[in-house]
């Protein structure tokens, strides 16, 4: 009788195990810059990719992260695609990064990025870019815009990724969220 | 003939407003190499007002933008007192600026600079940027940011201390000593520009 509820223990324990990873936010890691290029190659000509660079230490990063949920969720059928790169210390994972993503459960693709020496990879991803996060790069194709700062609202993040989508409806949600918030 | 230069003088008085409109709407964009430093005064944590001129035998100075919060300032905290300790010695005193506005970020408040510098025993003036005018001269964007000045202020390094804050054990390039041992040597820095990481620079809310 004991073996047999053994035997249920051992079947429910690693089902209750999948369960709880599979609730809680997925990520990679990066640990070099040619693994987040073959990223970009990936998405292909027919995608718009945004990657906002960021970190849970990050005020005006964590505050603009909204946002790009925001823009994933009403522009996914557009061939949008979001990626949240986060500039996080790897030695920190289980300390810092984990807890954040389970408190904050981001629908966006999540990956840590902990390449550190910046002065190498972040010419190649941008030259103007100086160092300061949050910096946000969008990809379309041959097209590649970058802006650097917060962005202040989602209107905003909207009018620098406009430009870029690849299947440009009828004004779009811009139009309608602002009509909607009589703004 | 003045009929003549109208058009002329309205163009170039255009080209001019133009010109010096467009340099205003950007704002100031900060020191590059090359560029001679302004001095400034300001607060240090031990209540005296420092400035570059009161260190008159200095052969340079490494300035150094950082704060309390910021993580990244925290990491280089050590090799930032390391560095005063190596180099002011030499000529290359650390002086220490915090950017950072109280009303965005409370521990970047000067009584918590006093606290931090007390407790960490920085051996450096640990400066307050209370008036938030500083720190746009230099051009400084993120906490820390480093700029070696010469003897006569010329700016000569401007970037990060070295190329990992992580482990600094798994440094490659010690920028700063790199820049500041030509400097010794009386050479120009290579690299004398490097990108850094870092938290953002937190301005003062415009009050309405």
């Amino acid at each position: 009788m004991a073996s047999f509820f053994k035997k249920i223990l051992f079947l429910f324990v690693p089902l209750l195990v999948g369960v709880l990873q599979l609730t809680a936010q997925e990520y990679k890691i990066y640990d070099s810059l040619p693994q987040l290029q073959e990223r970009i190659r990936q998405a292909g000509d027919s995608t718009t990719l945004v990657i906002n660079f960021w970190a849970t230490w990050c005020k005006p990063c964590v505050e603009e992260l909204p946002c790009f949920e925001e823009l994933q969720a009403y522009y996914k059928s557009q061939n949008v695609q979001v990626i949240l790169v986060s500039l996080d210390f790897k030695s920190q994972l289980e300390k810092k990064f984990i807890p954040f993503l389970k408190n904050q459960k981001l629908n966006c693709e999540v990956v840590l990025f902990s390449d550190q020496d910046t002065n190498e990879w972040m010419p190649q991803i941008e030259e103007e870019w100086d160092g300061a996060i949050p910096a946000t790069v969008v990809f379309q194709g041959p097209k590649q815009g970058f802006n650097l700062g917060k962005f202040e609202n989602f209107g905003d993040l909207e009018d620098f990724v406009l430009p870029f989508l690849t299947e440009k409806k009828n004004g779009g949600i811009k139009n309608f969220s602002r009509s909607g918030s009589g703004k | 003939m003045t009929q003549h230069f109208r058009p002329v003088l309205f163009a170039f008085s255009t080209l001019f407003l133009l010109f010096t409109l467009g340099n205003h709407l950007d704002g100031p964009r900060g020191y590059v190499v090359g560029d001679t430093a302004e001095d400034f005064s300001l607060k240090s944590t031990e209540g005296k007002q420092v400035s570059l001129s009161s260190f008159p035998n200095a052969k340079g100075y490494i300035i150094v933008f950082t704060c309390n919060h910021c993580p990244y300032a925290q990491i280089y905290e050590q090799r930032v007192i390391d560095l005063h300790a190596k180099y002011a010695p030499l000529g290359f005193p650390v002086v220490a600026i915090n950017p950072n506005s109280p009303k965005v970020v409370e521990e970047d408040s000067f009584e918590e600079m006093q606290k931090r510098a007390a407790i960490k025993k920085y051996p450096f003036a640990y400066l307050c940027d209370e008036s938030q005018t500083v720190f746009p001269k230099f051009g400084a964007t993120r906490t820390p940011h480093v700029f070696i000045l010469d003897s006569l202020k010329v700016v000569r390094y401007i970037g990060a201390i070295d190329d990992n804050p992580e482990t600094p054990e798994a440094v490659n390039n010690k920028w700063v000593e790199m820049a500041v041992d030509s400097l010794l040597t009386g050479k120009l820095p290579n690299p004398d520009f490097t990108r850094a990481v870092g938290c953002t620079v937190k301005k003062k809310p415009k009050t309405p």
